[in-house]
């Protein structure tokens, strides 16, 4: 084993690496017993990328139907009450089966050992039991939608949900509750992981940020997952035993369900974009070759977007009939939590400022998240204007705003962390024009379909509408058409991705010469991920050298 | 009249000052993003690989001073466009004044309108140009929102609640009613047209409307015809309580608290009689929960609200 020289800048692409002694994670058993007993985290990410993968294509093709129908201003593709349990189909599969899981299971999984330089996650067979409640509920969404579907669009409101709707409400509402138990059990395993497997020498502020970000996200899980473990039981608990929780006939009050969704919801909504950020942190600086700007601030922002998240849940609730002077006071907090997030996006800015920039598909990814992420950001301060938001509360700007957040920025992330990891992952090389094609063409589809919809929400197009008045339809077409193209751009790394597996370039340890601990162990890693003990003293964004003591 | 406009008119006294903020937000974000962009689209370039841009020491404010910089800037950015926007809506915030009431019952999926006088629209509203109108908004099954989009108004309409919306159309025309919380199969199809005529041309409207009961006349076959007359009225002061004079004025309760009879109150006692139990009496009302409608729930709040104003108008209140 030769010493990779960790501290300096002209870190050398270790080509061949030497024959290793132990067998890569992936060759170690190939049973496919072994592969569902397994207790191995890196096999476990494996595990949760099939299944997020398999979960954004039934999405994908949710959201395919819905810009369908919405070519024409006429309901003529789908039924209305099919059109609707489409697009429930489409948030729920996409919000709790892919987003929130995917970067932390999938990469986090993968990675939060190897960064920290230690064996396995603290609880390897809690993680695979993760795995299994998050496709068992998963499972359950899908009988819903093969048994008929749901039609109540994934925030569930009541008293729609509990006394109106005649379809399989019960039924996805247990899936989304058995999958927030494998969100919980994954947030614990990260949080302890953090706390007591860094290895001597890896102090709380030599982390990378990845792992930052996922130990904010993880608090978020733990803090707010029960919270919609408990509003889903009462759902359940009203709609199938007519208990008076919700619906005023029975003296309920269906504010209170808005009120205990969005306590979840909207800190979940950080759960979807923190580990983005911790993606797009790693593959910038390995990118511009330079260290982070502002490390620590990076660290306090994402730990004050965790904790602020969790008092702006109200900003949903503007036009809900509540006092005007909590209104107020949700958009105060709301305009506050934006700070954090702006740190964050001057940072990464700054990050690049005197760097050696090269353009690998992970950065072009990293790059338009920042973009894209901006916007997303920069236009949930209008929804967190009280006026504003009376105008375009629910209508086509918010899911302009959240999917410039959602698939803008967290999907874009994902993508950039899956093409910057996949030769630690694969030991593969994926085809690097091939993927800056992909990386461009969703960039630009991903505007043409959202960026249009803003303007259909200031001039009035209603969410959640089947068919809808003439005038709209200019940009639900531009809207339409862009989704072509971003169907086609996420269809490409399915094949190039697939066929690098085969025929793809073998990896050395460490292809973009980068300085995290994960690069210092052969690609993929061996079965237990380190052959000698990892050397933990460098600077995890050493890209150049720290001249200046004030320069972090 | 009757062509709806496709670009989004300023039919409201909040549509001018909301457009405002609109305005300055797109501004300011725009700027933001053109910022962002910027720099990175120009470091970029400037500092690809192997170009010739100078890599040198890093210039002295180029640190954690600058860093602080813009998180201050920002903040206080942020801060100021919240106080601008918040500025707007202090007003929403007073007690409403009286105003005229219009009633709305949403329900799947239809919008019932009934005026002052009695006239009844399904999915149409008139109101007259320059006058403040309260739209009192129930809902007979699911949550809707009333959505008026030249307006840049909406409004919840939850059930079990009663929520208020006062407007006050600018500019005459047709304009766009939409319902905006998902409500079911046919909810693209609960949409509407809002009218708002010259104050001559409303009067026109209301009086060749067919006629109907006013509301509160209609309320007061209804406090006949189940049975409530039987106990709040006549010779039977023992069992309940007489209800002239008791709309907007205190009413303590058995249990020592004193609430004000207001729609919400009212409704709340007709519904869940055993919550707010007057003093000096039993409770032994019935709840009328499922057996009334929200349109005949709406013309017996009225029919209350009445007998509490005839009576103001007695004690020499203004009419």
């Amino acid at each position: 084993m030769s010493d990779i020289p960790f501290r300096d800048v002209d870190l050398e692409e270790d080509e061949a690496g030497p024959s290793t002694a132990e067998a890569n994670y992936l060759e170690e058993r190939f049973s496919l017993w072994s592969w569902l007993t397994t207790t191995d985290h890196k096999r476990i990410g494996i595990l949760y990328l099939i299944s997020t993968t398999f979960f954004f294509f039934i999405g994908g093709a949710a959201a395919v139907l819905i810009r369908l129908e919405l070519f024409t201003p006429a309901g003529d593709l789908l039924t209305d009450d099919g059109y609707n349990k489409v697009f429930t189909l489409h948030g729920v599969v996409m919000v709790w089966f892919f987003l929130v899981p995917v970067i932390p299971s999938v990469l986090g999984n993968f990675l939060i050992p190897l960064m920290l330089g230690a064996k396995d996650l603290a609880f390897p067979r809690l993680n695979l039991a993760s795995w299994y409640l998050n496709i068992i509920g998963g499972g359950f969404a899908v009988w819903a939608m093969l048994a008929g579907g749901v039609d109540t669009g994934w925030t569930f409101y009541t008293p729609y949900s509990t006394a109106f709707a005649n379809s399989h409400v019960s039924l996805t509402a247990i899936g989304v509750f058995i999958s927030g138990f494998s969100t919980i059990a994954t947030g614990v395993n990260m949080i302890v992981t953090v706390h007591t497997m860094r290895p001597a020498g890896m102090g709380w502020f030599r982390m990378p940020l990845f792992v930052w970000a996922i130990y904010a996200t993880s608090l978020i899980m733990l803090l707010s997952t029960p919270v919609l473990a408990i509003v889903l039981t009462l759902l359940i608990t009203e709609r199938l035993l007519g208990l008076g929780i919700f619906n005023p006939e029975y003296g309920g009050d269906p504010i209170l369900f808005q009120h205990l969704f969005w306590f979840y919801s909207h800190p979940a909504v950080y759960i979807m974009i923190l580990p983005g950020m911790g993606v797009v942190t790693e593959v910038i600086t390995c990118f511009a070759r330079r260290r982070v700007f502002g490390y620590k601030a990076m660290v306090y922002a994402l730990l004050a977007i965790a904790v602020i998240g969790f008092f702006v849940w109200g900003h949903h609730m503007f036009t809900s009939g509540q006092s005007m002077y909590a209104s107020l006071t949700f958009s105060f907090l709301s305009f506050i939590v934006a700070v954090p997030s702006a740190i964050k996006v001057f940072n990464w800015t700054a990050t690049l400022y005197r760097g050696q920039i090269t353009f690998e598909a992970s950065m072009l990814y990293a790059m338009g998240f920042v973009g894209l992420f901006t916007m997303g950001g920069l236009t949930g301060l209008f929804l967190a204007s009280v006026p504003v938001d009376l105008h375009m509360h629910d209508t086509y700007f918010v899911v302009a705003h959240f999917h410039y957040i959602m698939v803008g920025g967290m999907v874009s992330a994902f993508f950039a962390g899956l093409h910057f990891w996949w030769p630690k992952i694969t030991g593969r090389m994926y085809p690097e024009t091939a993927a800056r094609i992909a990386a461009m063409l969703m960039f630009f589809g991903f505007n043409l379909t959202f960026f249009p919809q803003f303007i259909l929400g200031n001039i009035g197009m209603p969410r959640r509408y089947h068919a809808y008045p003439d005038e709209f339809q200019v940009w639900h077409v531009l809207s339409s058409a862009g989704a072509v193209i971003l169907a086609a751009a996420y269809l490409m790394p399915l094949f190039y991705l697939a066929w690098s597996l085969i025929w793809g370039r073998k990896a050395g340890r460490n292809p973009w010469r980068a300085h995290g601990l994960e690069w210092q162990t052969t690609s993929p890693p061996p079965k237990h991920n380190f052959l000698a003990n990892p050397d933990v003293s460098g600077d995890v964004y050493a890209y150049h050298p720290r001249r200046n003591p004030r320069d972090e | 009249m009757g062509e709806i406009e496709i670009i989004l008119p300023q039919a409201s006294v909040e549509a001018g000052s909301t457009d405002g903020k609109l305005l300055g937000l797109i501004i300011i974000s725009s700027l933001i993003t053109l910022l962002v962009a910027g720099l990175v689209g120009i470091f970029a370039i400037r500092y690809r690989k192997g170009s010739k841009a100078s890599r040198g020491r890093l210039p002295a404010w180029f640190d954690s001073d600058l860093e602080l910089g813009w998180t201050l800037a920002t903040g206080g950015l942020f801060v100021a466009i919240f106080a601008w926007a918040a500025s707007q809506d202090f007003a929403l915030a007073v007690p409403p004044q009286r105003a005229t009431e219009v009633h709305a019952v949403g329900k799947q999926w239809m919008w019932k309108i009934e005026h002052p006088g009695g006239q009844r629209e399904i999915n149409e509203l008139h109101l007259p140009v320059g006058e403040t109108i309260d739209l009192v908004l129930n809902s007979q099954d699911v949550i809707h929102s009333f959505y008026i989009p030249a307006f840049r108004l909406k409004q919840d309409v939850v059930p079990g609640h009663t929520t208020r919306m006062r407007i006050r159309p600018t500019r005459t025309g047709t304009y766009r009613l939409f319902c905006a919380e998902y409500c079911g199969s046919e909810h693209s199809a609960m949409i509407g047209r809002v009218v708002v005529l010259s104050k001559e041309a409303y009067a026109d409207w209301l009086s060749i409307q067919p006629e109907g009961d006013d509301l509160s006349t209609e309320g007061r076959q209804l406090f006949v015809s189940r049975g409530c007359a039987g106990c709040h009225e006549g010779s039977s002061k023992v069992r309940a309580p007489r209800l002239e004079g008791v709309f907007g004025g205190p009413v303590p309760l058995a249990d020592g608290r004193t609430v004000t009879a207001d729609d919400a109150y009212i409704r709340d006692s007709i519904l869940q009689p055993k919550k707010d139990v007057v003093a000096g009496f039993a409770p032994i009302m019935p709840s009328f929960a499922g057996a009334l409608d929200e349109g005949e729930l709406v013309a017996l709040t009225a029919y209350i609200r009445s007998l509490g104003r005839r009576d103001a108008t007695a004690t020499g209140g203004t009419p």
